[in-house]
């Protein structure tokens, strides 16, 4: 299948004696020119880069308060080296959080700290060379940004910043990572990840109208930049292809449909993922974002409503306001912008879905905490809401649920190991180590607890897990969407499932 | 020798307080341009209040981490206060207002003892940092040797507390005589030298290591900041610079 090998899965979590250098190896592609300069980043390495890397490192530590408080702060206290998923699945010491960040703060020291230019030795200060670049390069890429090491650090110190930091200071020296680079210019020129055109995507949304037509008898429609419509929804490009996502996309559009809701998508805002945060690019964040703000100004719709994906909302949800706010021509009277999975438990505590249970009664059900989500968002009016909705929506709509170890669920979540721009098949073996965690969980409540399938509300997670957690013996439908659990339970008006419940259906044969 | 540490203490206080003011002055200008708290996160300016008196006080992100760092890492650093406060008594005279504090029963009685939790605890973190193989990995030179340092500060004090006790009056004369610019001689006592030779050290690096957590905390973004950025638009000056022409000014 791959040339390293799978970790063994063991029954719990633990920590790896140090196998220093184990994960050396590991560097995603290195972005071609073109894909560089459309981002206004240089094309290849620059002749005079180390001055560029350090005019760089010093112009982020003025901008960024996050930048400068942990680069100085960290007291090597060792608390937050046992809690990435990456180190966990490779055992490869440079993947301990601080070990991560001390990649970047050696330079820092070297060249911006007293004690660092004239005592190195003593402070582990260190001189910004290739064989420096090429670290950073390697294990800058073997970091999701999934901030788990942050929640248990004494200061909050958040690796994900330092990462997003270098990856910035890599592409302005002209080394930037193939996989997001290529994908951020598809989302500026064609308007989503994926490089779907709008024709492409207006067929495959004809395409799902008449499969839930099929499937329910119901004409629910999947509206494609109708003008003046109420709600513009955003979802990442892979609800309109991957499975399990599209059942996920099937179950918004019938929950819009069921509560008779007015709502379109956008050709031009086709994506809700944003790999701006990904390499730390403020400017590129922004860029992406703004075809949002533009389109909703364009159809004139009242709210905007973001799909299950983790980053996504992560932006959303704590920068969108800042990146392209204020958005003082929506209707104040909704959040701005919305999840799906407010609104969708919004109707059910309403009581506007029915929902038939049952039909989810073959599952046993766990749920996986998307990281951005559970410690970079928030749902609903209180802290931890983002805990609680995807909890509520799925045990609304499915009698059998099960959680995790604690020690793996809500703001102690595991990355699916796929995030942060690492969903790549050249990162491929960090990936499937990076899974381990979640997959020791995952095992332990399918062996004990008869967990039959784990829901997501993240594009990335679905499609990190559907391809790796089959390396530990899992199979790639035991993922599912929450919303295609709503989906599945929707009972909606005039469907031939309502018919079927109620007795009413013409040729009754079977009960 | 008396008149050379006194101006040594001198020269460490001002280059403590200068360049760690420095460092706050630059935490504090140095804007944080996005909402990044880690959540789930106070919604409210108290909240965050209590979030931060919390990491501060109790050590609450760390005692969800790791348990022996924590005992350890908070033992030392009562013990450190609660040392610490009990110097004052050389510093401050009766008349202050602040004296019923600095000598009342828990700092004097007890801070008699918190130095032994002081130098325990700091064993404790240099114990992990050389026998677990992750701390130890992480560790440099100096990561030890502040720990050697603070050890031999603790241990120096509990000397002249418990074993050669000095002549605490003329110590008291010599502190009030640094700080009234009237200098008066020190006890004599090799323990005190030690100790007050470190203190300087501990003074002169303190703006330029990894004791800048102290300050840092405090302005660590993902502790300090409200979790509201739908109800409020939250944008750095240099954001609202460059990057905000799509709003009608
Ligand atoms: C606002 C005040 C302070 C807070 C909240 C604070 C908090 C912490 C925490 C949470 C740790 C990590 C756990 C540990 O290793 O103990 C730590 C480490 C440390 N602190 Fe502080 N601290 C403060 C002030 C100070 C001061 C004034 C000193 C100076 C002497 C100091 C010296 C140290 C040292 C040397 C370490 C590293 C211990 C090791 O090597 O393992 N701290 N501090
Ligand atoms: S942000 Fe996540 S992936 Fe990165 S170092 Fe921290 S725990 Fe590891
Ligand atoms: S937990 Fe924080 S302070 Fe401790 S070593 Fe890790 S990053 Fe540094």
């Amino acid at each position: 299948m791959a040339d390293f090998e799978t970790p063994e899965i063991k029954e719990f979590i633990g920590i790896p004696a140090l196998q220093e250098g184990s994960m050396a190896h590991s560097s995603p592609f290195i972005a071609k020119p073109d894909h560089q300069e459309s981002l206004g980043f240089p094309g290849e390495l620059v002749e005079n880069w180390q001055q560029v890397a350090l005019e760089k490192m010093d112009d982020l530590r003025t901008r960024y308060r996050s930048f400068q408080v942990f680069l100085d702060s960290c007291v090597k206290c060792g608390a937050c080296t046992d809690k990435c998923h990456y180190f966990l699945g490779t055992a490869d010491p440079k993947n301990m959080p601080v070990a991560r960040q001390d990649l970047l703060r050696k330079v820092y020291r070297r060249y911006f700290t007293v004690a660092g230019k004239y005592f190195p030795k003593l402070v582990g200060a260190a001189d910004l060379t290739e064989e420096v670049l090429d670290e950073w390069y390697s294990y800058f890429h073997q970091c999701s940004q999934c901030r788990r090491c942050s929640v248990f650090c004494p200061y909050g110190i958040d690796t994900a910043e330092i990462s997003m930091a270098a990856r910035e200071i890599m592409d302005a020296v002209g080394k930037g990572q193939k996989y997001c680079n290529e994908i951020i210019g598809k989302v500026h020129t064609i308007g989503n990840n994926l490089g779907l055109p709008g024709k492409a995507l207006a067929n495959v949304l004809e395409g799902l109208e008449e499969d839930v037509e099929d499937d329910t008898g119901v004409a629910v429609k999947f509206p494609l930049d109708v003008k003046g419509a109420d709600i513009l929804l955003v979802t990442p490009s892979a609800d309109f292809f991957a499975e399990p996502h599209i059942d996920g996309l099937i179950g918004y559009a019938k929950v819009f449909h069921e509560t008779g809701a007015s709502w379109t998508l956008s050709t031009t805002a086709s994506e809700a993922g944003n790999f701006g945060m990904f390499i730390g690019s403020y400017e590129n964040m922004r860029r992406v974002s703004m075809r949002i703000r533009d389109a909703a100004k364009e159809l004139g719709v009242k709210r905007i409503i973001f799909g299950e994906c983790g980053h996504a909302w992560r932006i959303a949800y704590s920068f969108l306001n800042t990146l392209c706010g204020p958005f003082d021509f929506l209707d104040q009277n909704y959040p701005i912008p919305q999840h799906i999975l407010e609104y969708t438990w919004g109707e059910l505590e309403k009581g506007t879905l029915r929902i038939n249970k049952e039909e989810n009664d073959h599952m046993t059900l766990t749920f996986h905490d998307s990281c951005n989500v559970a410690r970079g968002s928030r749902m609903g009016d209180y802290p931890g809401g983002q805990f609680d909705y995807p909890r509520n929506v799925i045990k609304a709509v499915c009698n059998n649920y099960v959680d995790m170890d604690p020690k793996t669920t809500k703001e102690a979540t595991f990355c699916c190991g796929g995030g942060g721009g690492l969903l790549t098949d050249d990162l491929m073996e960090i990936r499937v180590k990076g899974v381990l965690p979640r997959a020791t969980a995952l095992k332990s409540v399918v062996e004990n607890e008869g967990v039959t399938h784990m829901a997501a509300i993240c594009a990335i997670c679905k499609s990190q897990f559907t391809k790796t957690l089959p390396y530990y013996g899992f199979t790639m439908d035991q993922i599912v969407s929450v919303h295609q659990l709503v989906s599945e339970a929707l009972v909606m008006k005039g469907s031939e499932q309502e018919a079927e419940l109620d007795g009413t259906d013409g040729d009754d044969t079977e009960e | 020798m008396s008149g050379f540490i006194a101006a040594l203490l001198w020269v460490g206080l001002v280059v403590f307080v200068g360049f760690t003011a420095r460092k706050i002055r630059q935490y504090w200008k140095t804007p944080a341009p996005l909402k990044i708290p880690t959540t789930p996160a106070p919604v409210t300016q108290t909240g965050v209040v209590f979030r931060m008196a919390r990491e501060v006080v109790l050590f609450e992100s760390l005692f969800k981490s790791n348990k022996w760092i924590w005992v350890f890492g908070w033992m030392f650093h009562l013990g450190l206060l609660l040392a610490f406060f009990r110097h004052l008594r050389y510093v401050v005279s009766p008349e202050n207002f602040m004296w019923p504090v600095i000598s009342n029963v828990i700092v004097q009685s007890f801070g008699q003892y918190a130095g032994f939790a002081m130098v325990a605890g700091l064993f404790g973190l240099l114990a992990r940092r050389i026998v677990v193989e992750r701390i130890r990995y992480i560790s440099s030179p100096s990561d030890y040797l502040m720990l050697l340092m603070l050890i031999v500060i603790g241990v120096s004090g509990l000397v002249m507390s418990f074993v050669s006790h000095i002549d605490v009056v003329q110590l008291k004369m010599f502190v009030m005589g640094l700080f009234g610019f009237d200098f008066q001689n020190l006890p004599e006592s090799g323990a005190l030298l030690i100790h007050l030779l470190l203190v300087v050290v501990l003074l002169l690096i303190f703006p330029f290591s990894k004791l800048l957590h102290a300050p840092g905390v405090f302005f660590s973004p993902t502790r300090n900041q409200i979790d509201n950025p739908r109800e409020k638009r939250h944008l750095a000056p240099w954001a609202a610079e460059k990057y905000n022409d799509h709003v009608d000014k």
